[in-house]
């Protein structure tokens, strides 16, 4: 069968695959001749897509870090300072009571930290994402998987060949 | 002689559903719901009303209009709002430390559990405020400058009740809302019309793309692991509202852990009792299996056991320390005017759980149905028996005294539960009610025959 010509003006193919094992072909394949840049849809995560695609770790990690210890810190500040604002001995214990200050230093902790966790997936991730993405297809969040490649004419026309071969159910232009 | 035996019979093992299925079947939930949902939504309105009008009467005529009797200031209220903070628990253990110990059998049952656990704490923060006479002033207990220069003071319980419970709802609710952007995302791709509109705002234009699910997993292990230390601090800090009172019967360095299993115990019968219902009505059986409602049941049966433990701590601590305040205060709730809340919690919460440890009760959903509804009550009791037989049976025979709910009460109570209910009504026709995403992780994926761990 002869392989339908690729249009060369679009700036970027989808791969739609049914499988996951054809989509991992596909990605070792455009992994292996050295494309970039690559966007893939998966309904839910899978390891094997991210060994293949070998990426950093998630800085997201470190916004929970920075988010508990500015929690750690106000908490202990907020219950501290606000003591001292106005000194008041209640019950005959110390103005600045340690011990139970750390329920509310643990407490803002998780908080901040859980809030700081959030922020750091909402702008490392660039959500909230206003513009339809390219090559995105509805049935991604069902049941079926896909790889955008964007670039030049040619890497593209490439990636769509990969893309066939490796046993994408649709090939269509971005 | 060859005996023919006769084949077993083996039924076939139900093939799983497949990755469309899933996103079938589980957004069928949200078709228009029929003539039942509208009816227990009139029936759960009614009481919601009725509880807004015990209150409206308790605003306008004082707390005077409660059972009250002094010294017992402490009553249904305190007791209801304990019981919901400890409902709220298991969905938090079952959404968050069961995902940090790889349980697989969770994904089925998390969402229900943790929108279970939102909406327990927003009916348990109610009742600090209807407890009050001047319910208006209740935000005086939160640290906020003023023109007086007075602060809070950090040294109560109830303050840090007022964080660990304030915290507990913001991280709760922002792990449930966070856990359903994907699936809002898969809503939206089927959605048509002004449901679309809406599923596009909330599910914040997420493409289940690798760039997004890099950063959302990371976010959920670190939200899973703040949530499990929380949530162990929450009922440790409701435990030591009473702990850090010098009442026969509060005073007692048990009091975090045993408040603590107490509420997974309470919240995974909770699960149960929510659990059969939904199942049924939306035919989930493929997905909530049997095997799902038998761990629950584990669950309770262990917590149960721990439950049953520290009671007995309880009382041999009572009888062991010499103290005549302790002795006489539990001798009291086991044989004193209480004892019928006593034995309702004990016979509840220990023995009839007990049942549990046979397979076949464990495996019949209308078994667990009955038993998590006895643990329901009887954790309520725990509640109850806590806190007002020890205010009953203080340090001087004077003081003693005798409290029951009356109605304007036992109408708010209702009312709590048809708040519950009415949330938890309204959130499965708006959201999916088992994790669509999470679901077809444990699921082989198209293609494959075994479902290979899921990131």
């Amino acid at each position: 069968m002869a392989t339908p010509p690729v249009v060369p003006a679009s700036p970027g193919v989808v791969g739609v695959f049914d499988t996951l094992d054809a989509l991992l072909l596909a990605l070792r394949e455009l992994k292996a001749k050295g494309f970039t840049g690559l966007t893939v849809h998966s309904p839910v995560p899978h390891h094997d897509i991210e060994d293949i695609l070998d990426e950093p770790v998630s800085p997201v990690r470190l916004f929970t870090l920075i988010g508990a210890l500015s929690g750690t810190a106000f908490g202990f500040y907020y219950a501290i300072g606000t003591s001292l604002d106005w000194e008041l001995i209640v019950g005959g214990k110390p103005i600045v009571s340690l011990p139970a200050y750390v329920v509310i230093g643990f407490e803002t902790t998780i908080l901040i930290g859980a809030l700081a966790t959030v922020a750091g997936m909402f702008l490392n991730a660039r959500l909230p994402k206003l513009r339809k993405a390219a090559g995105y297809d509805p049935r991604f969040s069902a049941d079926k998987f896909g790889i955008v490649v964007m670039g030049g004419p040619a890497q593209v026309a490439a990636a769509a060949d990969i893309l066939r071969a490796a046993g994408a159910a649709e090939v269509n232009d971005v | 002689m060859a005996v023919a035996v006769e084949p077993k019979v083996m039924t076939p093992r139900a093939t799983p559903p497949t990755w469309a299925e899933v996103n079938r079947d589980i957004i069928k939930t949200l078709d228009p719901p029929g003539r039942g949902w509208f009816l227990g939504m009139a029936v759960i309105l009614t009481g919601l009303a009725l509880g807004a009008l015990a209150w409206a009467r308790q605003l306008k005529l004082g707390i005077g209009i409660t059972g009250y009797t002094p010294p017992i200031f402490w009553g249904t209220y305190i007791t209801t709002f304990v019981f919901w903070v400890g409902i709220a628990h298991s969905g938090t253990l079952i959404s968050a430390v069961l995902f940090l110990f790889r349980s697989g059998w969770r994904s089925a049952v998390y969402r229900a559990a943790e929108a279970m656990t939102v909406f327990a704490v927003m009916t348990a923060g109610l009742f600090p405020i209807l407890h009050l006479g001047r319910a208006w002033f209740a935000y005086w207990v939160a640290p906020y400058p003023n023109i007086r220069g007075l602060w809070s003071n950090f040294r109560s319980p109830l303050v840090w009740d007022i964080f660990a419970i304030s915290t507990y709802l913001t991280v709760s609710a922002t792990f449930l809302f966070m856990g359903l952007i994907p699936d809002i995302a898969a809503l939206r791709d089927q959605a048509t019309g002004w449901r679309k509109k809406i599923y596009s705002l909330l599910s914040f234009g997420w493409r289940n793309s690798n760039h997004e699910w890099r950063h959302f997993m990371r976010m959920y292990l670190f939200l899973a692991a703040l949530s499990t230390p929380l949530v162990l601090s929450v009922h440790s800090v409701v435990s030591w509202d009473f702990a850090m009172g010098i009442v026969p019967g509060w005073h007692a360095t048990i009091f975090a852990p045993y408040f603590v299993a107490g509420a997974i115990f309470s919240g995974c019968a909770m699960v149960i009792t929510i659990l059969v219902p939904l199942r049924k009505a939306f035919h989930l059986e493929r997905y909530i299996t049997v095997r799902h409602f038998e761990n629950l049941a584990k669950l309770c049966l262990l917590t149960s056991s721990i439950v049953g433990y520290a009671y007995f701590t309880e009382y041999f601590i009572a009888w062991y320390s010499g103290n005549p305040f302790e002795r006489s205060s539990f001798y009291n709730r086991v044989f004193g005017e209480y004892w019928w809340a006593t034995w309702t919690m004990i016979s509840c919460n220990v023995f009839i759980p007990l049942l549990l440890w046979s397979k076949k009760i464990r495996t019949s959903i209308p078994w667990l149905f009955v038993i998590s509804l006895f643990i329901n009550v009887g954790m309520w009791f725990e509640r109850f028996v806590i806190i007002v037989t020890s205010l009953s049976h203080e340090f001087e025979p004077w003081q003693w005294a005798y409290y029951t709910p009356n109605i304007w009460e036992l109408l708010i109570v209702t009312g709590s539960f048809c708040w519950f209910a009415m949330w938890f009504m309204l959130f499965i026709k708006f959201f999916p009610s088992v994790a669509i995403a999470e679901v077809k992780e444990a699921l082989p994926p198209p293609g494959r025959t075994h479902a290979g761990g899921g990131h």
